[in-house]
């Protein structure tokens, strides 16, 4: 763009999601670290031996959990990206459910299924969690590549699993990759599953900061792993960034109509491994149901609120304080993600390393303690001009902030991909540069720019690490409501519990449903 | 002078790629950027659309500057190599993509894109698929979008390229038929000399970033500025000459070239410059035969004093054309001779 005004209008346009996550999550994870290295505990607590290898546990649990969902998450893709078979909408509305399971319920449902599992439980809790990341990511990048370099491939005398391995692979590599950043981000900050299923014997980074801040009371000690768990994200984050250097490449855009068809031969055998992840995914669901269906008093008792008040609403107002939180915080994402998205598309020649920095800076909200961050609101935001912590926005931000990476990681890829110059001949056919976003990059990437919202949605409804510290006892969140009712004694709370899970997972299955009738399955590319 | 390039330079960190060109277009004219590919020719031609930033140099439109003008308030249209179709819409409201950002009401855009459709060959394709058209048809809409909303200048860089040769040949004709018919003035990007001489008015010439040579057609190919661009333009052979009232002499024979004058010249050869004649004034030996459509294509080594050393081509009618190893006479055909400037 020739003239100085349009030059300035990415750098404008980073400031946004950048202004945002400088006002609600730097300065209040830099306030809490101060507040911490005040003490003198910090150096004690680097040189600790286990300090260290609550780390190593961290980072290796979350690697593990990682390839699990990725191995497990591929077979799923492949059908949700590339086969025409019956039932692949009820493959992609039912993957999304584990997604959005409050972690405390699913960490629950794994300890009756694996009673010692330790290790292991944790493992594939955090797994069954993120599979739907791996399949819904590498699904719309792998939906949208032409089928035909595959065939080429072939025709060049390749088998089937080599090219895919030459072809295929390569090609949605960048996919697989943003997956993985993603999932193992989460793994490794992963608060309730590891609460639940480790005990006191298998703790994390994550839990150890909530256990040093909410029970011990040891600022400096909680603040030093937090550092140390920001420093280990960073790096982690880095040797990714490296290892996505050469990602989305101007891969042919096609419509899934045209490149989904009727599996053969051997590619019934991957379907045949999707049919048997989504098997496993049904496991603790089906469990969760059938728990809730043994008594019809936890029902009957969602009007209520728990035994002897547990509760301050009844669980039907949670219910609703999660979807209008879920709606708020989706929308703020939207803007702030889509921004995020189009700036990093646009920064390509020449602006290599502010487009990696814009890239890390999203994803560090996704690796920072949620009890660090809902901690620091607490502090710094009372200097504000306007008081957000009695705000009902509170939730709504904090959740953005989660979900935030995730629509960017959606949306991103698929703008990559479109051609520079489809954006071009719309210019030189006179469509200013507003327009040609409308144009080409939203009607191009329509259906992700959907598929990202409805999935920020869906794991705001479900987001628990932070929104169980923000959210007032008066104004919980159904998550928030289910983990109280768990914690509290009683036999009707328990019930109680395992019938407000289903109504969120049904709540959560319907928004998912009328998020994919919305999409058109064909006929957008 | 509509278009007008001043000491346009286009530079990618480092590397220029278009170098201090100077080159005019006038209203109504086509004109042909002609040059290997890597050349500069289609930086040079995004440079024009707004699409790179020069380093240097002026690009004027009837004397205004448009160094501040954006890309789409250019009003230059431009047709890619493949097209860039926009894939969510059918052909139809491609073609009106155009007319819809210059707010065109919805009845004459519906008869403008009809229009257009038409003058391509593709009435009735509106509601097609772009997906489902083959390159020739989806070029032709590329075409058809970009003139809809009456550029003031079109575009195309090698707007032939991706097609395959019958129906390159077919569409370079068509395409120079209707750039006239409209009275379209346009810049042409090509690698294809032939694709170049049948739609420019004018060719210029691009190596390495620079225009070497502008001119007529005839007149390029004639007349090429200098080894390098005869070489590009398919001189394969360079032999000395002195010429006399035009009538040139070299160790090839004597040939009449008109416009040689008097004094040296330097005699570019292509491939026909050199016929199989029995009474012809040169001698060699075949050492490849290739057959073309309408001639044998021969690699002769020529014997005599002061011939090439290297093999030269020549040419033969197809039926009795001579076999490798067989002794053969030439003769000069001034239809395959250009003459050069010197070896620069």
């Amino acid at each position: 763009m020739p003239n100085a005004a349009a030059r300035l209008v990415l750098p404008l346009l980073a400031l946004v999601p950048l202004g945002f996550l400088g006002l609600f999550f730097a300065w209040p994870v830099v306030s809490i670290v101060g507040i911490g290295l005040g003490g003198s505990g910090v150096t004690e607590v680097l040189a600790s031996a286990d300090t260290w290898r609550l780390v190593a546990f961290t980072l290796g649990q979350a690697a593990a959990a990682t390839l699990v969902a990725v191995l497990a998450g591929m077979p799923l893709a492949y059908v949700l990206a590339r086969c025409k078979v019956p039932g692949v909408g009820v493959v992609r509305t039912l993957v999304l459910v584990p997604f959005v399971l409050p972690t405390v319920v699913v960490g629950l449902a794994f300890r009756s299924l694996l009673p010692d599992g330790g290790v292991l439980s944790i493992v594939l809790a955090n797994a069954f969690f993120n599979v739907a990341v791996v399949a819904r990511t590498v699904g719309g990048l792998w939906a949208h590549t032409d089928r035909r370099a595959e065939e080429a491939a072939r025709a060049l005398g390749a088998s089937r699993w080599r090219a895919f391995t030459s072809v295929v692979l390569p090609a949605i590599a960048p996919a697989i990759g943003s997956a993985a950043a993603v999932v193992f981000l989460f793994c490794a900050t992963s608060f309730g599953v590891v609460l639940m299923l480790g005990g006191a014997q298998y703790r994390t980074l994550e839990t150890e900061i909530y256990l040093r801040t909410v029970d011990l009371f040891d600022l400096p000690g909680a603040a030093a792993l937090s550092i140390l768990q920001v420093v280990a994200v960073i790096a982690v984050l880095l040797i990714g960034a490296v290892a996505r250097r050469r990602r989305e490449t101007a891969l042919r855009l096609r419509g899934r109509f045209e490149t989904a068809r009727r599996p053969v031969g051997g590619e019934w055998i991957v379907v045949g491994a999707a049919l048997l992840v989504v098997a496993a995914l049904l496991v603790p669901i089906v469990g969760l149901v059938a728990n809730s269906l043994t008594t019809m008093d936890g029902w009957r008792a969602l009007a209520g609120t728990g035994a002897s008040g547990t509760l301050e609403v009844s669980a039907w107002e949670a219910a609703w304080n999660s979807i209008r939180a879920a709606t708020d915080a989706t929308i703020l994402a939207m803007v702030l993600g889509v921004t995020a998205a189009v700036v990093l598309s646009q920064l390509r020649r020449g602006r290599a390393v502010l487009g990696e920095t814009l890239d890390l800076a999203l994803m560090l909200p996704l690796g920072v303690s949620a009890v660090t961050v809902g901690f620091g609101y607490l502090v710094t935001l009372g200097d504000l001009p306007f008081d957000l912590r009695t705000s009902p926005l509170l939730v709504p931000f904090a959740q953005a902030l989660v979900i935030t990476p995730l629509i960017v990681r959606t949306v991103l890829p698929v703008l990559r991909a479109i051609d520079e110059r489809l954006r071009q001949a719309a210019g030189t056919l006179g469509a200013g540069p507003l327009r040609v976003w409308r144009e080409v990059d939203l009607a191009l990437a329509g259906r992700s720019l959907i598929a990202a919202a409805g999935f920020g949605y869906v794991v705001a409804l479900g987001e628990f690490g932070a929104t169980s510290f923000l959210a007032r006892p008066d104004a919980p969140t159904l998550p928030v409501a289910i983990a109280r009712l768990i914690a509290r004694p009683g036999q009707l709370n328990n019930e109680m519990a395992y019938a407000a899970c289903v109504v969120l997972m049904l709540v959560t299955a319907l928004a998912v449903v009328l998020i994919e009738r919305l999409t058109p399955a064909v006929g957008e590319f | 002078m509509a278009l007008e390039l001043q000491g346009l330079s286009v530079r990618y960190g480092s590397i220029a790629a278009v170098s201090d060109v100077d080159l005019t277009v006038a209203d109504g004219e086509v004109v042909a950027l002609l040059g290997p590919s890597g050349c500069g020719k289609s930086t040079l031609l995004r440079a024009v659309a707004g699409l790179e930033r020069p380093a240097a140099g002026r690009i004027r439109w009837d004397g205004v500057d448009l160094a501040g003008v954006a890309v789409h308030r250019r009003d230059f249209g431009l047709v890619f190599q493949d097209g860039q179709l926009f894939p969510h819409k059918d052909v139809a409201a491609n073609v009106a993509f155009g007319l819809r950002m210059h707010h065109v009401d919805r009845i004459e855009r519906a008869k403008r894109v009809d229009e257009l459709l038409a003058l391509v060959g593709l009435a009735g394709y509106g509601e097609r698929h772009v997906t489902e058209l083959s390159g020739g048809e989806q070029q032709r809409v590329a075409l058809a979008r970009a003139l809809a909303p009456k550029p003031r200048l079109l575009l195309l860089d090698e707007p032939l390229s991706a097609l395959d040769r019958a129906l390159r040949e077919q569409l370079a004709v068509d395409l120079a038929a209707l750039l006239r018919a409209t009275g379209t003035t346009a810049l042409v990007v090509t690698h294809d000399h032939d694709e170049a001489f049948t739609l420019a008015d004018r060719v210029a010439l691009m190596q390495a970033g620079r225009i070497r040579q502008v001119g007529p057609p005839d007149e390029v190919w004639r007349r090429p500025a200098d080894d390098v661009v005869a070489g590009f333009l398919g001189c394969t052979t360079f032999v000395p000459g002195l010429a006399d009232r035009d009538l040139v002499t070299s160790s090839l024979g004597e040939i009449a070239l008109p416009g040689a004058g008097d004094g040296t010249v330097l005699m570019g050869l292509r491939a026909n410059a050199l016929r199989t004649d029995p009474g012809g004034f040169v001698h060699g030996e075949v050492v490849q035969r290739l057959h073309r459509r309408d001639h044998a294509r021969l690699l002769v080594r020529l014997s005599g004093d002061g011939v090439p050393v290297s093999p030269v081509e020549a040419v033969a009618p197809v039926a009795g054309a001579p076999e490798p190893g067989d002794a053969i006479r030439l003769a000069l055909d001034a239809d395959g001779i250009a003459l050069t400037g010197r070896a620069s």
